[in-house]
């Protein structure tokens, strides 16, 4: 007699995986990286190797040697924490600061909560802050586009927003603007910046990609990016001298970088198309405060983990629409 | 013409249909056939036969025992073998009637003439007396007893009819061969339906994958009070309530009926059953089996008598496959898989498919990473990454809150999982440990 599988429903699966996924967030990345190796030459494909390495490495060694469970360090998470915490340094870092950043992404980011789903807070941005306070020096200074052979030693130069903050204390906004890049500049990525964020379009390309394979919805990264375009746009109408217009907010800085893909992260953003509303509408409140009245010129990755720190919260209020519980009578 | 779905959750899995499109072969009855007394929702049938006894093809052998119960008829003539426990679809052994089949000799009261029967002068109440009689349950896989459903609760007053033609389980082609070949009689089946509800207007819906048949019935319906509504293609939306959404966007309430909201819902198959119930004196003694599966040599559609052997029919289809691995009762959304091939078909067997070795295997199961799929396509608006989360702790008086006896056991969470979690399994065992908690409060 032969002998079956006995096993409950369903006996369908899809042929998604979570390797899939990573692997078309990482696809997605490739326009940005391509134009960031265009602008920034040999820094840009340091950081990102030594980023990507360290983080699969790092991973790799803990799971082995502290977790002592079998390893996952080619599951994609992270080779793709490696990419977004490369593309989140200026491109003149030295290799051994990037080293730190992937250990603390990896290690503080990530392992510490009991690895990929379980972490609290976007393991790329844990790095990048914590590279930030720990060294504000490197990872406040930018090189100038277009030095391919340059490494460390490339000339440096300040950020859209760097200007701006800087700036505001003297002059107008209308006396700031011409020492910036152009929109049009700002939206190819030629413009000073950390390595992966300077072009707007690549990583809105990247988004379209996202959207398409439906490995992202929507909600998070529109609903960030309208928020700051509303409300940086109300403060510059209220006051044109004071605050720079929407344009300029929402092609500076990491915005881009941080609404397609940190703030999208799927293990640290609410589970509920309302949530992720409520998610991205107080990461865009947050980044534009941040920015305009707060001590430092970009606020987008301070804002992220602000909102990662009330997911679990959003995920315990805001439910999904259930069937069946607003009954239409007839 | 614009195409329906409803709004919320929902997969498309790879459709699969390789029996459509293949002529109905009615099978000639088995050697000896298992008639089970437990075919339905409801209580078990009360055996009227003993060993020894002769009997004809349409005779009642087994009678309601109960509101929600209904008559059971042999399916074959000949001799009574035992009156014993036999292995049914469900894995138990179950008490069923075995009958050694002699002949092909049929009750002379039923019209075994394929003359089309259109118009009825019965009155609704016989209408539904007839149903009951013939042993109707409803054929979409659910097996309710439809003459239960035809009883209007007071208070409550029906508006429409929905016939389910949506076949959206991937497979299975049974419905949509019906539709195909026995339109007339459907149409037939579902105004006498119409007139023992009650209502005025019926609804068909279709999903579009089966454009034939949306054709075929909408020529049909030419002239009368039925509509027929193409359907987008997504999963489940046979589902009771997510059809009743998608027709009618109204919203079955959380633990109630579509009759709640003025909508009774059959399958085609009840309804074409409900035709050669009242129109030819037949009772239900047969259905269409959609047999299929990629290994097999002829995915077909059978008319099968009930209490044909499984294993009959996969030797009607080519015979079982080397490397089949798992054998459904149903589709592979919500089908069951069976641990032997030989049992029965009943009234609510829909489909046998046949998987292979390499769609079997469940994959690893990952950790989840959150990324809110099983959410996204949950048809009732849970969330099955939590419901599996509290469950997995024994948390169970925590889901009763979280709406777990919504769910409806459509499998889309753990389809869509890139994780490959058993979200349905483990909701299924919190929905059953909540169900045990209900009715213990309720017992004090």
């Amino acid at each position: 007699m032969n002998k079956f599988i006995v096993s409950p429903s369903p006996h369908a699966y899809t042929d998604e995986s979570v390797p899939k996924l990573m692997y078309g967030v990482i696809i997605s990345l490739l326009p940005a990286l391509a134009v960031s190796v265009f602008f920034f030459g040999i820094g840009m494909i340091v950081v990102t190797t030594v980023s990507i390495v360290s983080c699969i490495l790092f991973e790799y060694l803990i799971q082995k040697y502290m977790m002592k469970v079998k390893p996952t360090h080619l599951d994609g998470s992270a080779l793709l924490t490696g990419m977004l915490l490369a593309f989140c340094l200026p491109t003149n870092i030295p290799f051994w600061i990037v080293m730190i950043g992937a250990l603390a992404a990896v290690g503080i980011g990530k392992m510490t909560f009991g690895g990929l789903g379980n972490n609290i807070f976007n393991p790329a941005l844990v790095g990048r802050v914590f590279l930030f306070i720990s060294f504000p020096v490197a990872m406040t200074s930018w090189p100038e586009v277009g030095q391919w052979m340059n490494y460390t030693d490339a000339v440096t130069g300040a950020t859209p927003l760097g200007l701006m903050k800087e700036g505001l204390a003297t002059q107008t906004v209308a006396e700031i603007m011409p020492q910036v890049p152009s929109f049009l500049h700002m939206l190819m990525g030629k413009t000073m910046g950390s390595a992966g964020e300077v072009s707007a379009l690549a990583l809105l390309l990247g988004m379209c990609y996202l959207l398409y394979r439906k490995i992202i919805s929507w909600h998070i990264p529109i609903t960030i990016l309208a928020t700051v375009a509303v409300f940086s746009g109300i403060l510059w109408l209220a006051n044109p001298d004071r605050f720079a217009d929407p344009l300029f907010h929402l092609l500076s800085g990491g915005l881009m970088l941080g609404a397609i893909y940190m703030a999208t992260d799927y293990v640290t953003s609410p589970m509920s198309h309302k949530g992720m509303i409520i998610y991205g509408v107080g990461i865009g409140v947050v980044t534009v405060l941040i920015r305009v009245f707060g001590a430092y010129p970009e606020g987008v990755q301070f804002a992220i983990l602000i909102f990662n720190g009330f997911t679990p919260l959003i995920n315990k209020f805001v439910k999904p629409k259930r069937f069946g519980k607003e009954v239409k009578h007839v | 013409m614009s195409l329906k779905t409803f709004s919320r959750g929902g997969v498309h899995p790879p459709e699969h249909k390789l029996s459509a499109g293949n002529k109905i072969i009615e099978l000639p009855p088995p050697e000896v056939a298992v008639i089970p007394v437990a075919q339905h929702l409801g209580a078990p049938s009360k055996v009227l036969v003993n060993r020894g006894d002769q009997v004809k093809v349409g005779q009642l052998i087994a009678e309601s025992a109960g509101f929600v119960s209904t008559n059971i008829h042999s399916s074959v003539s000949g001799k009574v073998l035992k009156v014993d426990q036999f292995m049914d679809s469900s894995g138990y052994r179950r008490l069923a009637v075995q009958i050694q089949v002699e002949g092909d000799q049929w009750l002379d009261t039923i019209d075994r003439s394929d003359d089309l029967v259109r118009n009825s002068v019965l009155p609704a109440e016989d209408i539904r007396k007839k149903i009951l009689e013939a042993g109707i349950v409803g054929l979409g896989g659910a097996t309710f007893p439809s003459h239960v459903k035809l009883m209007v609760p007071q208070g409550k007053t029906a508006e429409y009819l929905l016939i389910n033609g949506v076949e959206c389980e991937p497979y299975l082609t049974a419905d949509h061969s019906l539709m195909m070949e026995r339109s007339e009689e459907l149409l037939s089946g579902i105004q006498l339906l119409m007139k023992g509800l009650g209502v005025e207007k019926a609804i068909l819906g279709i999903e579009n994958n089966k454009p034939d048949a949306i054709k075929k019935m909408q020529q049909v319906v030419q002239g009368s009070s039925v509509t027929v509504q193409g359907l987008k293609v997504k999963y489940p939306q046979g589902g009771e309530k997510q059809l009743v959404k998608a027709l009618l966007k109204r919203e079955v309430p959380s633990g109630g009926l579509p009759i709640d909201v003025g909508v009774v819902v059959f399958n085609v198959g009840t309804a074409l059953a409900t035709y050669e119930a009242v129109m030819k004196n037949r009772p239900l003694i047969d259905r269409v089996v959609t047999v299929t599966g990629k290994s097999l040599e002829k995915p077909s559609n059978f008319l099968v008598r009930i209490g044909t052997p499984v294993s009959y029919l996969i030797e009607q289809a080519g015979g079982l496959p080397e490397n089949t691995a798992k054998v459904i009762n149903g589709g592979p959304m919500m089908g069951k898989a069976l641990s032997t091939i030989d049992i029965p078909v009943v009234k609510g067997s829909s489909g046998i498919l046949l998987i292979n070795e390499t769609e079997a295997r469940r994959k690893e199961v990952k950790p989840c990473i959150r990324c809110t799929k099983c959410v996204t396509v949950c048809p009732m608006g849970l969330e099955p990454y939590l419901l599996m989360t509290l469950s997995e702790k024994s948390l169970f008086e925590r889901m009763e809150p979280e709406k777990v006896m919504d769910c409806i056991e459509c499998g889309s969470c753990s389809y869509t999982c890139p994780s490959s979690r058993p979200l349905l399994d483990y909701i299924r065992l919190g929905k059953g440990e909540v169900g045990k908690i209900m009715r213990a409060s309720l017992a004090v």
